[in-house]
């Protein structure tokens, strides 16, 4: 197997007032390496609570991987211990989140923070790393790197910002890159800026991406693989051509149809997914997009299978949505 | 107050708003001088009909949430004009103003942030029309639980609280609010942008429902120009604290004449992995409005090549085509002929 990232029936829960309850419920994928892989799916889907569970940044004590495997490079990442975790993290993985200014420490200069991880990880010393962080910022597109880099987070634009993040996510060079809504909060022109610098980093250092977000279009223009989440499982993963062309699964195919599209005629009612997702203590057993469309028996009670339909099309067939 | 009101009222126009500035001064000093200002928005011209849906779109930043408010009157203009139904109300004082309030109504993108969480959806929605002093309480309960009809959400909402609501129905709540007091016009800010997708194309068709069904007139103010397509009937792409094209949905998709409004086209992911281009995405970021770059400030942004021209220009809009207006900058500007360069 030359997977870099083997994720096999992770399960992650939260222990909450209530009791346990499950965001993310059985999930299992593969990323090759060099390729891109988009997540998609509405906001509480288990999206971003499956990618921190990858790099063990769950909220503590609350959060915790229930069961499965992630196996990175090989080795098995769950219940590696923090050690382990801390050598990965921005070094062999690098994370950016949607809230740059939320990630970026504001009492530090973005030099600082880019240095922090090359003296940790890669154990420079000061001047040398300097010089690199220089690099890099000049590298992800920062004008004037050399004055910049003594500036803080609030000095910089959003997009400069996720540039930062981006460069320090970087600067290791990591096989696996989390981007977690890296665009969500920009404009349009920005964001195409940011997601072209992430593909032509992803050309020059043969990462791999796992590429979270909400955004079709995005899903579209970037990845090679996409994975479609709805309340905590994997609804249909299929290449993205496949996913777009032939999509399977109910929710797949409401999604698709739900955005207004530029070239759609104006003014015209556009399709909906009726309902909304149910509350995560609520989840049933059985098909949870069933549960949101008020149907009932057998078909909520069950957990469909979850099987490859066609070579490299997984689809969660219930009887149902799947037909 | 003593002015004699000068009604001129225009059968088919709601709202004409003209050279409309709205700068916030910038202090500093030891005496809390004024240095500069921000000019936020900066001589817009626009109107808006019966019935008629304009979009208003743009960068964060560029102003159109700003043009919003100073329309509905939250902001107090800094110059220019805005007139509704025929009557200026740009330095109305708000005694006189209250009343014509009814007729235009605010909907705002976070409906968590602007519905109080400590009244019942029924008070939140029944709030308007006491500040109108619309009817009586029995009467108001009737209208709140009719309006929660009307936006799809059940009777016995009127007793809960907004926060117990999805993102998706508490914009229903947003909306419903804004109803209460039968408007003609709603200034609509990003109302969809914080809402998932499937939740998103409910509360558009819910939009395009009501405007059907009630004739309202909408300013559909947003960043996202597939969403602002699909329900407006005119565009307007604003560009620091500028307008700089006005026209028909279709004809500003099909054929966008500003580079920057052909820049935010084909800046929009492409939900077609078949249809995958390979582009050079646009330079630079939008500048500051404190002291912006003099002349075409998108000219100014990618370095156009004859931007040295437009700093000396007063650049205003000019009609091009009926009802197609771009700005006549030198630099940002195809003419008709050289047009369709791309590809």
């Amino acid at each position: 197997m030359s997977s870099l990232l083997e994720i096999k029936n992770l399960a992650t829960g939260f222990q909450t007032e209530r009791g346990l309850v499950r965001a993310v419920d059985g999930v299992s994928f593969e990323l090759e390496k060099g390729k891109t892989l988009g997540v998609v799916g509405e906001s509480g889907c288990g999206k971003t609570v499956t990618a921190m569970s990858i790099v063990d940044l769950l909220p503590k004590p609350s959060g915790e991987v229930l069961g499965g495997s992630i196996r990175f490079n090989g080795g098995e990442l769950v219940g590696s211990g923090q050690e382990r975790m801390q050598k990965l993290r921005g070094n062999e993985i690098g994370v950016i989140f949607q809230e740059p200014m939320a990630a970026l420490n504001p009492v530090h200069r973005i030099g600082r923070q880019i240095t922090e991880a090359l003296e940790l990880h890669r154990e420079m010393e000061k001047r040398q790393s300097l010089r690199k962080a220089v690099e890099l910022l000049d590298l992800v597109g920062i004008p004037a790197p050399e004055r910049r880099v003594i500036e803080y987070p609030h000095q910089l634009s959003g997009g400069m910002r996720q540039r930062v993040m981006i460069a320090i996510a970087l600067c290791c060079e990591p096989d696996l890159l989390i981007a977690d809504e890296p665009t969500t909060a920009l404009d349009v022109t920005v964001q195409a800026q940011i997601l072209n610098l992430i593909s032509r980093m992803q050309d020059d250092l043969g990462m791999a991406v796992l590429l979270i977000t909400h955004d079709l279009g995005v899903i579209a223009e970037q990845c090679d693989e996409v994975v479609v989440m709805y309340a905590g499982r994997i609804v249909e993963r299929a290449p993205v051509e496949e996913l777009f062309a032939n999509p399977r699964h109910a929710y797949t195919k409401g999604l698709l149809a739900s955005i207004p599209r530029l070239e759609s005629e104006r003014k015209s009612e556009l399709r909906t997914i009726p309902g909304q997702v149910a509350a995560i203590q609520d989840f049933v057993e059985g098909c949870r997009f069933c549960q949101r469309m008020e149907r009932e028996g057998a078909l909520t009670e069950k957990r469909p299978p979850y099987e490859e339909v066609s070579p490299g099309h997984f689809l969660e067939r219930c009887p149902e949505c799947a037909k | 107050m003593s002015e004699e009101e000068n009604i001129t009222e225009n059968e088919s126009t709601l709202l004409e708003v003209e050279e409309l500035k709205m700068h916030f001064p910038v202090r500093g000093g030891v005496f809390s001088r004024q240095v500069g200002a921000v000019r936020a928005v900066d001589g817009v011209t626009l109107s808006i009909g019966r019935g008629e849906t304009l979009g208003l779109v743009g960068e964060s930043g560029c102003g159109k949430s700003t043009l919003g408010k100073a329309i509905v009157r939250l902001l107090k203009p800094t110059a220019g004009s805005v007139r509704f139904k025929g009557h200026d109300i740009t330095h109305m004082w708000q005694g006189k103003l209250r009343p014509l309030r009814q007729d235009f109504q605010m909907v705002f993108q976070d409906p968590a942030e602007s519905l109080d969480a400590r009244m019942s959806v029924g008070e939140l929605v029944a709030e308007p029309m006491v500040i109108q002093r619309m009817g009586n309480r029995e009467q108001r309960r009737e209208r709140v639980a009719e309006l929660l009809d009307r936006v799809g959400l059940p009777r016995s909402a009127a007793q809960k609280f907004s926060f117990e609501f999805s993102g998706g129905q508490r914009q229903r709540i947003g909306i419903a609010r804004a109803l209460a007091v039968n408007p003609d016009l709603l200034i609509l800010d990003e109302p969809v942008s914080a809402l998932d997708v499937s939740v998103q194309s409910q509360v558009l068709n819910l939009l395009m429902e009501l405007q059907r069904d009630l004739g309202l007139s909408y300013l559909f103010i947003a960043h996202d120009l597939a969403v602002v397509k699909h329900v407006s009937d005119r565009i307007a792409v604003m560009y620091l604290g500028k307008i700089v094209e006005m026209s028909g949905a279709d004809e500003l998709y099909r054929n966008p004449r500003h580079a920057y409004t052909k820049a935010l086209i084909e800046a929009i992911p492409v939900s077609d992995p078949s249809q995958r281009r390979d582009h050079e995405p646009l330079e630079g970021e939008v500048p500051s409005p404190i002291n912006p770059p003099p002349g075409c400030a998108f000219g100014h942004r990618v370095s156009a090549p004859g931007y040295e021209k437009s700093i000396e220009m007063d650049i205003r809009l000019k009609e091009i085509e009926p009802g197609h207006w771009v700005s006549d900058c030198p630099c940002c500007v195809t003419t008709p002929l050289a047009g369709n360069v791309e590809s």
